[in-house]
């Protein structure tokens, strides 16, 4: 038991993690958390393109989130590796961090960062609501919690994301003639409409564009039930009448489409809340259904976290803000660049693997 | 009223029109009455409910919801009723047995008795009863703003379709009927007989032209045309007709049938033959035809004052005739229809209404010339009224709608000036995450040398493609931003050169140039064009000096 007066025991937040060129730098543990450049040491959250980048010296994540970096950028996409178990505790000069699930992708944690009493807990990108693909957001008292705000606007609340499947199996009915074409994220989002398909009884082939198939199959050797997948590729047309195929949303606005008959465009993304972003996409089947948490679910997470200070970063940092304030939190926007705002940083990588994939010519 | 919203919700992003069709036949066929008529009600417009104003529902949502959290989230979502819809909070339902959400029989009849105190306690019972789909479709229904890419014709279309019946039987009978449109449906699905229509003066779905490119005329022969002036006026159905005790009755429609007698009365004494007109509101001053400008000043009065029928003698230009005195014409070919209409204009002879008059050319260079130049082919004094000419084949019928190849409308060259964008404003809607609406500008000297004066603002005229690599410029090339509006870069050596298309001109001292422009549009984007060659102010005015000595 160590005694030291009260005001050591206290570290002011901005003294252990604080926003920099590269990202949020912990200057008393020496890393820093989800860098957007270069950097000796990063702790990553989880696998989107914009928050896992290649060329750290070390790099300290998930199993699954090396796996995910590994399969996207190669063997040699760090100096050096450490896998962290859930709940792991990690010694790093000062401070203390442990990885928590964060419930948005498959291996995705928040890391919390404890100097002396003082708990931070950057929660990366994170969702509260259910999904059969990953652990369950696990939630962190802390003294600081650090937010994302991608859907923090009060008309952002997502619904039950089975009903947006109940949705698409009806227009499957509907135009059996069709095919029917998911825009979702490569990582995460595609995997999960596939087993929310299967837990609404879908049982047929699910074909993939081939962005999709690494990450799928990873998901697959995981344990994660997915059912029969198939890649489309050297499909025949007429064969793909009545049947649902995942392909990044870059790829469903492609010339790629047309080897599908009269395709239905969906979108899976909790964007599709907002008619207008839907239809700027010219999506045609919006499926409401997101990795991120809905204006209810950050504020609630925001409220059960027991922080007193709140940093919130990209999205809409302005309305929670403001919501956190009027709740007598301290609360102030955090000026990190270099996130997606719209998943577009994963948008991009989904582009590239279709290229790689070969998928995005024709 | 959750089935009907989520109908309107797929047809909301469905772009196919037979696609269309087919998810509104699914909901015929799986829809009770009167449901599904009250759907077709609303589909085509034939409801409308007076109380709910968008001003009701934002003192619905401010009571509600944190103005702050209101105001960011409508600018993001750029609509009043979605943005209600999907922040309208969650309810806490008393009991545990929540009441069912209504049905859309029980809005439609509801709001139709309702008092306008009560609106606002029943909007608020049914919005928690809703969810955000049900509530959307509610809001956008009560306030009369659907706008999801549906006509009336489609919906009438896709009923059609329910029974296998051309959809033109549909629009013939559409006038006597009335929602829930039991009887409609009762035929389409073999249960009743066919409908008729027992209107004195029903008004008739009216026939549209085609645009006509430079290459259609090689296909065409001008010797199955007949030729008139294109008026820039509005166009209106004058129907007469006798009710059931003899009295002569008349109503003037506008073209897609909504009844505007009530603001041109003036008119009505005029309309004392049974007949059904078709043809252009104008206002006649000393016998000349004015401008669209001065026409426009008479349009939406809520009160049509004595002084105002006099300022603005209202006028029908007669040039086609669908009814005479009971008699159906137009299945009969348009040489026919036109000299019914000429004795028919002779019998009412009534100062208020005259013939639009022929053209007469023998081929299409002749033609061109009239168009060039109306004044001296024939318009003489009204030809600053004309927009350009209307072609109609001789042997055509009256066919509702808009078939191709019958009738052709052959507007005037626009006016075309190089001006640079100056500042971009976020759309709304669709639009509502891309620079849309652009204020440009032309060079003019000032104190300090050569500088830009706004002269108008455009929001059409360009692609989905162009509207994006805009986007992109402006976004590039803010110099200064003020809530939606972003100053973009406006250098002699630095900017973008948008070539701008407008009908007419005239002076306003509204605008600091001291011109306003009718209906400008980008016509091109002129990447290659440095800001310092767009035109000048002089330019324009010397354009509205011709204008106004013609």
């Amino acid at each position: 038991m160590k005694l030291k007066p009260a005001y050591i025991q206290k570290m002011r937040p901005q003294d252990i993690l604080m926003p920099g060129p590269a990202g949020l730098a912990c200057k008393a543990g020496g890393f820093h958390i989800d860098p957007v450049r270069p950097v000796e040491r990063a702790l990553i959250t989880h696998g989107h393109s914009d928050h896992a980048r290649p060329g750290h010296g070390a790099v300290l994540a998930t199993r699954e989130t090396l796996d995910m970096m590994r399969l996207r950028y190669g063997e040699n996409f760090a100096g050096s590796t450490q896998v962290v178990a859930y709940g792991e505790e990690i010694r790093l000069g000062d401070v203390t961090a442990t990885f928590h699930p964060a419930g948005h992708v498959l291996g995705s944690a928040q890391i919390a960062v404890t100097c002396k009493d003082t708990r931070i807990v950057a929660s990366g990108d994170y969702k509260d609501a259910r999904d059969p693909t990953c652990a369950p957001f696990e939630l962190v008292p802390c003294d600081v919690f650090i937010t994302e705000a991608t859907f923090g606007l009060p008309v952002f609340r997502h619904g039950d994301a089975a009903d947006e499947v109940k949705k698409l199996l009806t227009s499957v009915r509907l135009f059996p003639e069709r095919a029917h074409l998911v825009g979702a994220y490569s990582l995460g989002k595609a995997q999960r409409v596939i087993a929310l398909l299967r837990e609404a009884g879908y049982d047929a082939p699910i074909y993939l564009h081939g962005a999709m198939e690494a990450i799928t199959y990873y998901y697959r050797e995981r344990g994660i039930p997915l059912g029969e997948l198939k890649p489309v590729r050297g499909m025949k047309k007429a064969d793909l009448a009545g049947t649902i195929t995942l392909a990044p949303p870059s790829a469903t606005s492609d010339v790629w489409t047309r080897r599908f008959p009269d395709p239905v465009t969906a979108f899976a993304s909790g964007w599709m809340r907002v008619r207008a972003r839907a239809r700027q996409g010219g999506v045609e089947l919006p499926l409401v259904i997101s990795d991120h948490a809905d204006w209810d679910g950050l504020t609630a997470t925001i409220a059960a976290t027991g922080a007193g200070e709140i940093w919130v970063t990209h999205g809409q940092e302005d309305a929670l803000v403001h919501w956190c304030k009027t709740k007598g939190l301290a609360a102030r926007p955090l000026d990190l660049v270099g996130y997606g705002d719209e998943d577009e940083g994963e948008a991009a990588a989904s582009a590239d693997e279709a290229q790689r994939a070969g998928e995005a010519d024709a | 009223m959750n089935r009907f919203a989520e109908l309107l919700d797929r047809l909301a992003y469905e772009p196919g029109r037979n696609n269309k069709i087919r998810l509104l036949v699914a909901y015929f066929r799986s829809t009770q009455d009167p449901d599904r008529g009250y759907a077709l009600a609303a589909l085509t417009g034939a409801l409308s409910f007076k109380h709910a104003k968008p001003g009701l529902i934002r003192d619905l949502i401010t009571e509600r919801a944190d103005p702050v959290l209101f105001g960011l989230s409508y600018d993001y979502v750029g609509d009043l009723s979605e943005t209600v819809a999907l922040m309208w909070p969650k309810a806490e339902l008393p009991g545990h047995n929540n009441p069912p959400p209504p049905t859309l029989t029980e809005v439609v009849t509801t709001l139709r008795t309702l008092g306008k105190s009560a609106l606002p306690a029943q909007l608020a019972r049914w919005l928690d009863e809703l969810d955000e789909t049900g509530r959307w479709a509610l809001l956008k229904l009560v306030t009369g703003a659907m706008r999801i890419g549906i006509s009336a014709r489609l919906a009438k279309t896709a009923a059609a379709a329910l029974g296998n019946k051309d959809p033109h039987e549909i629009e013939l009978m559409w006038p006597g009927l009335s929602p829930p449109y039991l009887d409609l449906f009762a035929w389409l699905e073999g249960r009743g007989d066919k409908p008729v229509n027992r209107d004195p003066v029903p008004f008739r779905p009216v026939m549209l032209a085609h645009a006509i490119e430079d290459a259609d005329f090689a296909g065409l022969d001008a010797a199955d045309f007949s030729a008139e002036w294109k008026w820039d006026g509005i166009r209106v159905q004058a129907v007469s007709g006798r009710d059931s005790r003899g009295h002569v009755q008349a109503r003037l429609y506008s073209r897609t049938g909504e009844d505007i007698t009530g603001s041109f009365p003036d008119l009505v004494p005029s309309l004392h033959l049974p007949g059904a007109i078709d043809g252009e509101l104008l206002v006649l001053r000393d016998g000349r035809v004015q401008s669209f400008n001065v026409l426009q000043q008479r349009l939406n009065r809520k009160v049509v004052s004595p002084k105002l029928t006099k300022e603005f003698p209202i006028h029908l230009r007669a040039y086609d005739l669908l009814d005479d005195d009971e008699n159906d014409l137009r299945e009969l070919p348009f040489v026919e229809r036109r000299a019914r209409l000429e004795r028919f204009v002779a019998r009412l002879d009534d100062p208020r209404i005259d013939l639009s008059p022929m053209i007469s050319f023998t081929s299409w260079e002749q033609l061109a010339a009239a168009r060039a130049d109306p004044k001296s082919a024939g318009a003489g004094d009204d030809a600053d009224a004309v927009e350009g000419v209307m072609l109609k084949r001789r042997d055509a019928p009256y066919l509702p709608g808009r078939p191709k190849g019958p009738w052709w409308k052959w507007k005037r060259d626009p006016h075309i000036i190089d001006a640079v964008l100056m500042y971009a404003q976020r759309g709304h809607g669709k639009r509502s995450s891309y620079y849309s609406d652009y204020t440009f500008g032309v060079w003019t000297r000032g104190e300090a040398g050569d500088e830009l004066v706004p002269v108008g603002k455009a929001y059409f005229g360009f692609t989905d493609e162009e509207l994006l690599q805009i986007d992109r410029f402006v976004r590039r090339n803010t110099t200064e931003k003020f809530g939606p509006v972003r100053h973009v870069v406006h250098e002699p050596d630095q900017g973008l050169v948008m070539e701008v298309a407008f009908e007419g001109l005239q002076r306003s001292p509204r605008h600091k140039s001291g011109v306003a422009m009718r209906f400008p549009r980008v016509s091109r984007l002129r990447w290659d064009k440095p800001p310092r060659e767009a035109d000048r102010l002089e330019t324009l005015e010397r354009l509205l000096m011709t204008m106004t000595t013609n």
